[in-house]
């Protein structure tokens, strides 16, 4: 496109990218894009226990689920549930795309995504994902990893981060009022949510959407509670939004006593710092 | 790929779908939000596919407390049951790599449930255009040989234009650069109409030619270019006839609002 100026700028559109006309690939491309589909396919690696039970046709029993997608939601579950240390950690999902990390001497995918489930009542499940998954891996991830759990009573949470640069609202918040939950939850979710319902025009993207579609086509009842906020990196106050969530769980699983400031800190600062941008 | 949201498989059978392209402006899209809306139409189904990227959202259609807390999800298929209409919205962007596979299942579907003819409602970059698409009408129209036969005389009284075929370098004579349909920013559009020809579907592709920024008025044109041919808006007992409901979700579409201590 040309401008007043005479510069030419390359226009493009929010909705489309240009498609490539079918390029005819010769066999080497199509042979590295078959390697690459490979190589960002979602494994689901379970210990020895699950997994001889699911190869015997036999699904995860499974009663609640719950999600926490992101470093606030994920620290969270960990300073008040998973520190009880009630809890077992049954399984990983092993996801490689374009922003995985190598850490030197450690996969990164070790703790980015993990499955653990309580030693009393084997039918709670809880999953922390603080890695990337890439919007091609999105709706696979749902995929497999409902298909190893029996869907019949099932109940699914997720909690989510977000920003409050991404909430819209005619009247501007002031900066006191995040951070907040919304939720949004499938036709099957007959309970009452812990918070106000996501207002239009505001939309849920990336795992907690796969998740909802997932559980709303297949009649699960499923809940997603997204927590606003306007802090970027792990933050105890944004932790805390979580907790009217959990005391709603109460009676599937303990609440840890709220969990002690060095407790809360120790996740706060566990995170790499990013950029020294905004220290 | 289709997933009933009812007790029962809805029938689709002699049907005619509208379904939007994502393409540039968002105006197949907005249109179809139009017709959903005005129509209160209801949700038959959903597309459950991996080729969408993933989004959900409440009720976008929402007239009342009551309807607002129901989850949508990236593409649905609606329906008037009174007009013979079924809509398939479309609400993410196709995935990159998955646009090929994206087409096929919705050939499929589009054969396996005997609709009488398919609307695609798309857009075209407006930039693109050569010197004689900037003139007249930016409303462009193609239609499959199977669905030419019965609407000819249809489209011959709205006195629409054919989408023209571009050579591929303007100014470059060559004997090979025969002149070849092109939809720049059209996203599926082309894709879908070539596989529609080769599959002898019925297929219609009604597009205008616009640019990124406030598409309403885009949408707002081609809606009324497609009831002009489908009559949707006849039947319509609100006054004021031919008139277009704007849904609740089409809200703050640029943003939220402005801190007031910014003035």
């Amino acid at each position: 496109m040309a401008t007043f100026f005479g510069e030419v700028l390359s226009v493009y559109s929010r909705a489309v990218e240009e498609e490539d006309e079918d390029i005819v690939e010769n066999e080497e491309d199509e042979e590295i894009r078959r390697e690459l589909e490979k190589k960002r396919e979602v494994n689901l690696l379970w210990s020895p226990e699950i997994l001889q039970s699911l190869t015997s046709g036999n699904k995860l029993q499974c009663s609640d689920f719950i999600l926490a997608v992101g470093h606030n939601a994920a620290s969270f579950l960990s300073a008040y549930v998973l520190s009880s240390s009630n809890w077992d950690a049954v399984g990983r999902a092993s996801v490689w795309n374009e922003r995985s990390r190598a850490v030197a001497g450690q996969s990164s995918e070790d703790s980015a995504c993990v499955f653990y489930r309580h030693k009393d009542n084997p039918s709670v499940l809880i999953c922390r994902v603080t890695c990337y998954i890439a919007e091609d891996q999105l709706f696979q991830w749902a995929e497999k990893v409902f298909d190893c759990v029996q869907h019949r009573g099932l109940n699914v949470t997720v909690l989510s981060d977000s920003s409050v640069a991404d909430y819209k609202t005619e009247n501007y918040l002031s900066s006191s009022s995040a951070p907040f939950l919304r939720s949004l939850h499938t036709t099957a979710f007959s309970d009452q949510p812990v918070c106000q319902s996501l207002e239009q025009p505001n939309i849920v993207t990336g795992l907690p959407a796969a998740v909802l579609n997932h559980c709303q086509v297949h009649c699960i009842a499923a809940a997603v509670y997204q927590c606003y906020s306007d802090v970027i990196g792990p933050d105890s106050v944004t932790m805390e939004t979580y907790t009217p969530v959990l005391t709603k769980l109460g009676k599937v699983m303990q609440l840890v006593q709220p969990p002690s400031t060095d407790v809360l800190s120790k996740f706060v600062r566990s995170t790499d710092i990013q950029s020294n941008l905004y220290i | 790929m289709f997933v009933s949201s009812q007790n029962s498989p809805p029938v689709f059978k002699d049907f005619t779908l509208v379904m939007p392209a994502v393409a540039v402006g968002n105006v197949g899209q907005l249109a179809v939000d139009l017709i959903v809306s005005t129509l209160n139409m209801s949700r038959v189904g959903y597309m459950h596919t991996d080729c969408l990227i993933p989004m959900a959202g409440n009720n976008p259609y929402s007239t009342s407390k009551e309807d607002a807390e129901e989850l949508h999800t990236p593409a649905e298929v609606y329906t008037a049951a009174e007009l013979k209409l079924a809509v398939l919205q479309i609400r993410a962007p196709i995935i990159q790599t998955k646009s090929k596979r994206f087409r096929q299942q919705l050939v499929s579907w589009i054969k396996a449930s005997g609709f009488s003819r398919t609307v695609v409602l798309s857009s075209s970059h407006a930039y693109q255009r050569d010197d004689q698409q900037l003139q007249g009408s930016p409303l462009r129209y193609l239609v499959t040989p199977s669905l030419l036969g019965v609407s000819a005389d249809a489209l011959k009284e709205l006195g629409w234009r054919e989408m023209e075929r571009t050579p591929a370098f303007p100014g470059v004579t060559d004997t090979d650069a025969e002149p070849r349909l092109s939809i720049p920013g059209g996203g599926i559009t082309k894709g879908l109409y070539s596989d529609s020809c080769a599959e002898d579907l019925p297929l219609a592709v009604l597009l205008l030619f616009c640019s990124e920024g406030d598409n309403i008025p885009d949408a707002f044109a081609l809606v009324n270019h497609l009831n002009d041919w489908l009559h949707l808006l006849d039947n319509q007992d609100q006054a004021p006839k031919n008139k277009w409901k704007i849904p609740t979700s089409w809200s703050l579409l640029f943003g939220s609002g402005i801190p007031p201590a910014l003035f």
